[in-house]
């Protein structure tokens, strides 16, 4: 197994960074990582990331915390104290109904809301005490950088590609 | 690339870079705060000192220290906790909906309108809290096993949903604010040269680091967070609305009352974000990022809300006479003409006429007009809720029964307690914590900032 080189390019310009990685998939090169102050658009179906789950484990939570208030409901109106409020039996679940929908929706928010954070601060391993994997300072503030992994004797060529889209610096490790 | 047209303002005024934003935004948190900061941060701890101090009178010797009574048995504490919690609806709201419309204009005032809700709603549960009475009691709102039978709380009552829609809103609005302020975090950590500080701001930034797929997520969560947060914060005010509603009180008892109560809160939850981030950009030299033009907007807003306010106090006052039930009637007569007339007229007068002068150009550009005004309409919504609480209760069916109100020094206390704190988190949020969302206004710089849109302009020209 040959060595691996790791190579830094960091560009000032998202565009430009955007362009040397297009260059770098047009020669079949992988870009392991992106690291940048804000989103890039456009930049996940270049190096190869798919759409994210989130939003759909988001709705999963929803309908869990609707449900856990529609069980409730039942538990306590029918199952557990069936309770006459107001000369209003409420005996029956369609009964009781009614008036738990705003604690109903209350509940589906909570646990998809929560449930969503829980699951992206755990998928993106983003939790107190964490060190940040950043290889430089820079790229929270001005500096878009690209990680590449490759092959020693890849080395030389890809940072020619990325010196000629643009990168105001190289670094290889 | 995208691009905004030409006749649109700038959002960004001057030239800046991606770093100038950085750098200008970390100042306040990396510098020392000024003198006026310090005035002002004193005030607001002597305000919340107070307020801590009747608060803890009032634990003591018990809810007789209010001026609430028999006949006025909710006053000031509901009052202000109405008003608090529709303070806090304009930050859900900016962040919420206006990202769900691309409002760009949004990215400069989010943080702190997020900010303010947090705090707001602070201070609206210190009235809820203490209102019950027994407030050491008040875990038996939540539905929990007990010694009491197995008896659960009272579903049926529009009370007990708010425990649980403001509980809800409470916790969403600090996800959503926080999950916002990770990369802000890391922009500040990797700037940090003091130890002590990197350290503080490593832990809060949860190691992001800002790989492209936790951007993905990241951008994909706060889409999801802006459209749970949106129908939230409608229920949340709606069912405020219904602990009056719900009731056969006249005056309380109508279906016009959720509507009527969102649009109240949008309205004077924008007028408290005016007011706090025009102090704001003078005060951490945010002139650049917080314009005139972000007021414009603002200012729209305040017309269209308050022109449903006002829309609102008129149906709900003809209503009353055309219904032909004398209850009603009476309750909107005595309003407007009974003792408390100076608060109706102070109502009207501020939501209803006040901003109406916002169609004046000259007027809604105007930053000292914004200001003043600002705080006319906070003043005037508070007055709404006076008006609808206490002059609905003060005269009730039996006339040997009718009283006034009028709060005691205890009451007016805490109140000033409340601002106070509101104030004192704000000052210390404003250096601790980037105020504007830096990461996420340099999404829009090279499309809303002045010198990039001159240049795109003049490119334009030369074809």
């Amino acid at each position: 197994m040959s060595e691996k080189a790791i190579i830094y390019g960091l560009y000032k310009d998202e565009e430009k960074l955007k362009e040397g990685a297009q260059l770098l998939r047009s020669a079949r090169i992988r870009v392991k990582e992106v690291f940048s102050p804000f989103p890039i658009h456009g930049i996940d179906p270049i190096i190869g990331i798919d759409r994210t789950w989130i939003s759909i484990c988001s709705f999963i939570y929803g309908i869990t915390g609707m449900s856990l208030a529609l069980l409730m409901t039942w538990y306590m109106m029918v199952s557990d104290w069936p309770t006459d409020i107001g000369g209003k039996p409420s005996f029956h679940f369609y009964t009781a109904l009614p008036a738990f929908i705003p604690v109903t929706f209350e509940s589906t928010v909570f646990c998809a809301g929560h449930g969503m954070a829980i699951t992206f601060f755990l998928r993106s391993w983003i939790l107190p005490g964490v060190s940040p994997k950043n290889p430089d300072p820079r790229t929270t503030d001005d500096m878009f950088c690209m990680e590449i992994e490759s092959r020693m004797e890849d080395q030389a060529r890809i940072v020619d590609m990325l010196r000629s889209s643009g990168a105001v610096e190289v670094n290889v490790k | 690339m995208q691009h905004e047209s030409a006749i649109r303002d700038p959002l960004i005024l001057g030239h800046r870079t991606y770093h100038d934003i950085t750098e200008d935004i970390a100042r306040p948190i990396e510098g020392r705060a000024n003198k006026y900061w310090y005035l002002v941060f004193t005030i607001a701890v002597c305000a919340f000192t107070w307020g801590i101090g009747c608060l803890c009178y009032t634990l003591g010797t018990g809810i007789g220290a209010w001026g609430a009574n028999k006949t006025v048995g909710w006053a000031w504490d509901i009052t202000n906790f109405v008003w608090w919690i529709g303070i806090g609806h304009a930050g859900t709201l900016i962040s919420a909906v206006l990202l769900l419309f691309r409002q760009k204009w949004r990215m400069a005032i989010n943080r702190s309108a997020e900010a303010m809700t947090i705090f707001a709603v602070m201070c609206a549960a210190i009235f809820v809290t203490m209102h019950t009475g027994r407030p050491w009691l008040d875990y038996w709102l939540f539905p929990h096993a007990n010694q009491f039978g197995s008896l659960w709380v009272n579903f049926n009552s529009p009370l007990l949903w708010d425990v649980f829609a403001v509980s809800t809103y409470f916790s969403i609005s600090c996800v959503f604010w926080y999950t916002g302020l990770i990369p802000d975090f890391a922009t500040i950590r990797d700037r940090a040269v003091k130890p002590m500080s990197k350290k503080i701001y490593k832990f809060l930034s949860f190691g992001w680091s800002g790989r492209a797929k936790d951007w993905t997520r990241f951008e994909e969560v706060s889409l999801v967070l802006a459209g749970l947060s949106t129908p939230l914060v409608f229920s949340v005010h709606s069912i405020v609305s219904m602990d009056f509603a719900t009731s056969i009180v006249p005056g309380w008892h109508t279906t016009i009352f959720p509507p009527y109560f969102v649009a109240g809160a949008i309205f004077s939850g924008f007028a408290m974000v005016e007011t706090l981030l025009l102090i704001c950009r003078k005060v951490l030299s945010m002139e650049q990022y917080i314009t005139v033009k972000h007021m414009e907007y603002m200012n729209i807003v305040i017309i269209l809300t308050g022109s449903m306010v006002g829309v609102a106090y008129l149906s709900e006052l003809f209503i009353s006479w055309y219904s032909g039930v004398e209850y009603e009637a009476y309750a909107f007569l005595n309003r407007a003409t009974g003792p408390y007339w100076w608060s109706y007229a102070g109502m009207m007068t501020c939501n209803v006429i006040s901003p109406q002068l916002y169609w004046f150009k000259k007027i809604r550009t105007s930053l000292t007009a914004t200001f003043i005004l600002s705080i006319v309409v906070n003043i005037g919504m508070w007055f709404e809720r006076f008006v609808i609480i206490v002059t609905s209760l003060h005269r009730d069916y039996i006339p040997s029964s009718w009283t006034m109100y009028h709060p005691t020094w205890i009451e007016i206390g805490i109140f000033t307690g409340t601002i106070g704190m509101f104030f004192t988190f704000f000052l210390l949020f404003a250096r601790v914590f980037p105020v504007i969302a830096l990461n996420e206004l340099k999404t829009i710089l090279k499309l809303s900032g002045e010198s990039y849109k001159k240049e795109a302009a003049a490119h334009a020209a030369h074809h």
